[in-house]
């Protein structure tokens, strides 16, 4: 029988078993592996684009763009610290390691911190002469690991950052492959060449908020009370993790969402544990206010930071300061479009690389290969990021000053609207044309 | 002799004092009265100095010590000589917690015990511990020596990495990847060189011991390892 005039159903592809998850299926069969990269979350969540400034008209007056002043500057640990720091713009370098990062990227996002005026953030594995000498400012993170850590640069840094967890991973610790571990980042963390590193989740010495009191308490006597010491936390209870940062005696808190990269983790735990930044900035906020603590203990908020408008966003959510990480690679030339060929022979492609723990990075930016490494200028790229800064900075305030404020500081929540229910909901604003907040008021 | 009483001084005073010692100090002896259980007292230290703290310590005493030679003669909280670089530290009583915890270097003699995760993520430390110590201890330790002369509790050396565990007495269990290993000629000089840095004399000998140490099986990930994670 000719069927041939009869109309064919075309094939379907199920939006359960898709394409992604069914090559994902077929890897974890032929493997036994959980698939392990870097970077963030790439699934879609409420974000900063879910949100809308409402600008001055009738009722507020705007700014003039290039005649009147909207201030950049923030201060970092006055609650505590005799030595708080000063930034002249309120966007910091998250905390990356050497060891994750070759020694030249490090060096670069000093350089590029420094010419901006902001402060950049060591890692696991410890600091190297290379970052501390490009970085005016330097916060010095205090992991589980204490890999490389060493009191001579707890004295050398501006900042302690004592690191509970990450965005991309909260609860789960670090883990540097093999390829990795080349003779210096081996010898900087006391171990044997060559094998898997794995960063412990929980901090050796102690346990829980009592306990960590006591552990920021030894911290400020080693540094005689000098430095500020920020906590930082993945966005998971945001309210309860910020309270009790606060009692635990911080003088910052950094909480960074999902859309925060990693250097390495399973691909399942970045995808599912943790929060988007979006919901977590007001609770975050509603506890520093009920402690009476909101521009005393100062927040910094990361994860998926890109331009000027998420960073006033954040602000006007009630951050003092946003930590960019992903987006600062990006900025030196990771996923650069010129590597295309490279990140071809890779089986990926430009914008998608996210095979950061095998240390073949085309842009020499995830690898201590040497001849990779070698292809980034530290001064170029440090140019590069400071370039970048330096934009995010103007988008900022040329959107302050639309809303009338002369410093990012003073954007608040009732210069927002949201353009979903969701991010209306998470970031206690209402609902473009509505006076709606879900959660708050009735519709 | 300097002698500092914490019942009239307080603690950010001493350790400031102590901290604004040059390398070159004539004032190379110290000690300190009435510590009540403070917690990081004498942390910080980089100056050649000796300081006796009569009695007992809270949290994190002798904390990230340099060069200096500290007895507590009473007990001490968590995190005693807690990453320790360099020096020494001397617990004449007991220990609690994480004693010597991602220390780097220098010798920690604990006459009486030591509770849990003893010589945790240990990076190059020498701790000789008198009598026992407690569950997960010299877990993921890199680097040093952890002499036992009592027993050791539960999961010793779990995913330990390249540091020596010498234990005279029973290990209740070792961890993951932690293996006995022989006691060769060198392991035995080793030994002996830290008994006489702790006090101990030859009455006992290294004989006494076995040696425990990585078994390097999950040095790289392997799926048919996953069940030992």
């Amino acid at each position: 029988m000719d069927i041939s005039h009869i109309p064919q159903t075309l094939p379907r592809f199920s939006a359960t078993f898709d394409p992604h998850t069914l090559a994902e299926i077929r890897r974890a069969a032929a493997t036994g592996i959980y698939d392990i990269r870097g970077g963030g979350t790439k699934r879609h969540l409420p974000h900063f684009d879910d949100l809308l400034f409402l600008g001055a008209s009738m009722s507020r007056y705007p700014l003039e763009g290039y005649r009147e002043k909207c201030a950049t500057d923030v201060w970092l640990g006055t609650r505590f610290a005799k030595k708080p720091i000063h930034l002249k713009i309120p966007i910091t370098i998250a905390g990356m390691s050497f060891g994750s990062l070759s020694a030249q990227a490090k060096e670069a996002l000093g350089r590029g911190a420094t010419l901006a005026g902001t402060s950049t953030t060591t890692g696991d594995g410890g600091m190297t002469p290379e970052e501390r000498g490009q970085s005016q400012v330097l916060v010095y993170q205090y992991l589980p690991s204490r890999y490389g850590m060493n009191p001579d640069d707890i004295r050398k840094a501006d900042a302690i950052e004592i690191v509970i967890g990450q965005g991309a991973k909260p609860g789960g610790g670090g883990m540097l492959l093999g390829q990795k571990i080349s003779d210096r980042v081996a010898e900087m963390r006391t171990l044997p060449k060559g094998i898997d590193q794995r960063s412990a989740c929980r901090h050796p010495d102690w346990t829980g908020p009592d306990d960590l009191e006591i552990k920021i308490g030894e911290l400020r006597e080693i540094t005689d009370w000098e430095k500020p010491i920020y906590i930082k936390v993945g966005a998971t209870r945001p309210y309860y993790d910020v309270a009790l940062a606060v009692k635990s005696g911080a003088d910052v808190v950094v909480l960074d969402g999902m859309q925060g990269g990693t250097a390495a983790t399973q691909e399942v735990f970045i995808e599912h544990v943790g929060i988007p930044i979006l919901a977590a900035i007001r609770p975050a906020v509603q506890a520093l206010q009920d402690l009476g603590m909101h521009r005393k203990v100062q927040l910094i908020v990361s994860g998926g930071i890109r331009n000027g408008a998420d960073v006033a966003k954040a602000l006007a959510l009630g951050a003092d300061a946003v930590s960019i990480g992903t987006a600062a690679l990006v900025a030196l030339g990771d996923n650069n479009p010129a590597f295309e060929e490279d990140y071809h022979k890779l089986g990926t492609t430009t914008g998608a690389y996210d095979d950061w723990h095998e240390g073949k990075d085309p842009a020499g930016i995830t690898t201590q290969d040497p001849v990779l490494a070698a292809r980034l200028d530290p001064v170029e790229a440090g140019r590069r990021l400071a370039n970048y800064l330096a934009v995010l900075t103007l988008e900022a305030q040329t959107i302050a000053r639309a809303c009338g404020k002369s410093h990012l500081h003073n954007l608040e929540p009732e210069d927002l609207v949201a353009l979903t229910i969701e991010a209306a909901a998470m970031a206690r604003v209402p609902l473009a044309g509505t006076s709606w907040v879900p959660g708050t008021t009735s519709f | 002799m300097i002698s500092v009483d914490l019942a009239t001084t307080a603690k950010r005073e001493l350790n400031q004092a102590l901290h604004d010692l040059a390398d070159d100090t004539p004032k190379t002896r110290w000690q300190v009265l009435n510590p009540q259980g403070q917690h990081a007292l004498v942390a910080g230290l980089d100056a050649p100095i000796s300081v006796d703290i009569l009695g007992h310590a809270g949290y994190y005493c002798a904390g990230m010590n340099q060069q200096a030679s500290v007895t507590i003669h009473g007990n001490v909280g968590v995190g005693v000589a807690e990453n320790m670089m360099s020096g020494r530290v001397h617990v004449k009583g007991d220990a609690s917690q994480a004693a010597g915890a991602t220390a780097h270097g220098g010798l920690l003699v604990i006459e009486g015990d030591a509770s849990a995760r003893c010589g945790i993520s240990m990076k190059g430390v020498d701790i000789v511990v008198k009598g026992s110590i407690g569950p997960m201890s010299a877990f993921m330790a890199q680097s040093g020596n952890l002499v036992v002369l009592g027993d050791a509790g539960d999961a010793l050396g779990d995913s330990i990495y390249e540091a020596g565990l010498f234990v005279r007495g029973e290990v209740k269990s070792l961890g993951a990847d932690c293996i006995e290993k022989e006691l060769r000629p060198e392991h035995k000089a080793t030994l002996r060189r830290l008994l006489d840095a702790a006090g101990v004399g030859p009455e006992i000998s290294v004989e006494e011991f076995r040696r425990y140490g990585s078994g390097r099986t999950l040095y790289n990930f392997h799926v048919d390892n996953a069940a030992a994670y």
